[in-house]
């Protein structure tokens, strides 16, 4: 029998220096069970911080990729990770977003589990068959992979495949030049920021790393912060993007904004610019003058595919998302700081961080409105019609505000969902 | 405690805040943010955040210093404010207006709201309560500081907090 062929979702043409995204990747149902199978139950998918998780006992309840999901560290310490759901009749077990306890209680029928998610009490267990007891049959069901990167956690759907640093690739050094930030590690701050909106995932995707929009998106933003004197300082936006393999890419650059780690602008005050001047000595001691430069004055906006990224801009920000719907998203995000940063330092990057991010900032809602309308476009077309991402193809050295980072993105993207079904 | 013990009534009172919420329901930015004296803070803190929730342990929506208030004010009549222009229509109810603690210069006041906002064919609702801190000048009432909790589980469906709920 033969089928006839699907339109294309892509157009790559190195010779036209032509990059082109059909619109139906944002509107199709088909696309996105596509999606769901080639992708996020094939990747390795953020789940959350080692900080959320310290004490053994502690146990937090995600949602991941549609999934729920229970984390939980054991009286061993051990970090462990269970589908959220009864192996009786299938209830939501944990009904909690987070907290610490000795065990689960599923309150349908009671049965009762473990921190290690083994049954412990079954009312009426004397009713069951010997033959229920064995091989953990009504146990939790842990999810097939679990594992870390320097504190942050990741879960896989599927047992086998390319183990995380592997998949992590050329990522890991962008993120090493966040992770390595705090000399006594990282943590996230103050809890999740829960969102969504009526835009398809991808276009989060884009829009986290994309340097094309930030001044016309973003002139309210910079207004203000040029309303302040010192709040910036004499530094262009200027620095490159670089694709890192696996789908994941980074745009790295200078911006004058203020960082906590480490650059410093004169409306802190003198006491917090003698602190970041400080702050900037020790990561000279610790990794020598370039990378200590590097990771001081060097702005990151990272994708790791499919769905995490990583801001280090005038904040750190982590930020994963999953769609519902062709046209519609969830986001999770945090802010991450370095462990044991003085009070003053982390009252200025949590000011910096509301001041641009989250659903309250001076960026981010307009981000929202951006995506949603693009979404609302394709309708006006019937979800026909392509999305231009050339800028920059025919460059050398893909600048910040090209579109090559995001090119990496679709072309991994576009090999997972084309590929043949196995 | 109760009106009387700050020295004021429930009407006096309760017709600040109605008037507080015609003005946003206006879009009259300005004389909104003349309600508040200099130096005020304004904050919303994370969905479903309890009432000692703190800025500086807990990530807030919104945590604004008063020039950062002001910003925020004139950003929100800007054109590039893309996220409310055009600008959105709102329509907010006010009740259970109730005296927390405090003397007669300064107080607690706390309120429940229901504010709707309507833009491109989507409405959105945000629901919960004020608290302020309150004072006096020149005889009329001031706000020192407003915290806004929004009551819902999470913004999944609002998605952002573009207005002064
Ligand atoms: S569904 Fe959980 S005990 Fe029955
Ligand atoms: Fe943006």
């Amino acid at each position: 029998m033969s089928v006839s062929p699907a339109p294309p979702l892509l157009e790559d043409d190195r010779e036209r220096g032509l990059f082109r995204v059909a619109r139906r990747a944002f509107t199709s149902d088909e696309v996105l069970t596509r999606e769901r199978q080639a992708i996020f139950d094939d990747a390795w998918l953020y789940l959350a911080h080692e900080s959320e998780l310290e004490a053994n006992g502690d146990f937090l309840a995600r949602r991941v990729a549609g999934r729920d999901l229970l984390f939980v560290r054991g009286k061993d310490g051990q970090a462990r990770c269970f589908f959220n759901t009864c192996p009786h009749r299938g209830a939501l077990v944990c009904r909690e977003r987070a907290g610490n306890g000795a065990m689960f209680r599923c309150f349908y029928h009671s049965w009762a589990f473990d921190l290690e998610g083994r049954l412990v009490n079954r009312p009426g267990d004397e009713a069951y068959g010997a033959g229920t007891r064995a091989g953990g049959l009504h146990d939790l069901v842990p999810v097939p992979r679990l594992a870390q990167y320097r504190g942050l956690w990741f879960v896989h759907f599927k047992g086998q495949g390319v183990d995380l640093p592997t998949y992590l690739g050329g990522a890991r050094e962008y993120l090493d030049l966040v992770l390595d930030q705090g000399e006594a590690g990282m943590e996230i701050v103050g809890g999740t920021q829960e969102y969504g909106f009526e835009a398809n995932w991808k276009l989060l995707c884009e829009n986290s790393f994309d340097g094309y929009h930030g001044l016309p998106t973003h002139v309210s933003y910079f207004d203000y912060v040029k309303s302040k004197p010192g709040a910036l300082v004499e530094i262009a936006i200027r620095g490159q993007a670089f694709d890192l393999g696996n789908g994941h890419a980074v745009v790295q650059y200078t911006a004058p904004w203020g960082r906590p780690i480490a650059q410093s602008v004169p409306a802190w005050g003198e006491d917090a610019v003698r602190e970041v001047a400080a702050t900037k000595a020790r990561l000279v001691e610790r990794f020598g003058p370039e990378r200590a430069e590097r990771m001081a004055t060097t702005n990151r906006n990272l994708l790791i595919f499919p769905n995490l990224v990583v801001n280090d801009i005038m904040a750190v920000t982590l930020r994963t998302f999953y769609p519902t719907a062709p046209d519609r998203q969830v986001v999770n995000a945090w802010a991450l700081a370095p462990r044991g940063e003085s009070a003053r330092m982390r009252e200025l990057r949590l000011f910096n961080f509301l001041e641009f991010l989250g659903p309250g900032g001076f960026a981010t809602p307009d981000d929202c409105e951006a995506l949603a309308l693009c979404q609302r476009g394709y309708g006006s077309v019937g979800g026909e019609g392509w999305n231009d991402i050339s800028k920059g193809y025919l460059s050398d050295e893909p600048q910040v505000d090209d579109e090559a980072q995001m090119r990496a993105f679709w072309r991994e993207w576009h090999r997972r969902v084309t590929r043949a079904t196995p | 405690m109760n009106a009387a013990s700050v020295g004021a009534t429930r009407d006096e009172l309760e017709d600040f805040l109605y008037a507080e919420a015609a003005l946003l329901d206006a879009w009259r930015l300005d004389e909104w943010l003349a309600l508040f004296v200099e130096g005020a803070r304004y904050f919303i803190p994370p969905a479903g955040a309890e009432d000692d929730a703190d800025p500086s342990t807990s990530l807030f929506y919104v945590a604004d210093d008063y020039h950062r208030l002001c910003e925020r004010v004139k950003r929100l009549k800007k054109r590039t404010a893309h996220a409310e222009f055009p600008r959105s229509r709102c329509r907010r109810l006010v009740s259970n207006v109730r005296v927390v603690e405090g003397d007669a210069a300064r107080f607690t006041l706390t309120s429940n709201f229901v504010t709707w906002r309507s833009k491109l064919g989507v409405t959105d609702t945000f629901f919960g309560h004020h608290l302020y801190e309150m004072t006096r000048v020149d005889g009329a009432l001031r706000i020192l500081s407003k915290k806004t909790f929004l009551d819902q589980d999470d913004i999944r469906d609002q998605g952002k907090v573009s207005i002064i709920p």
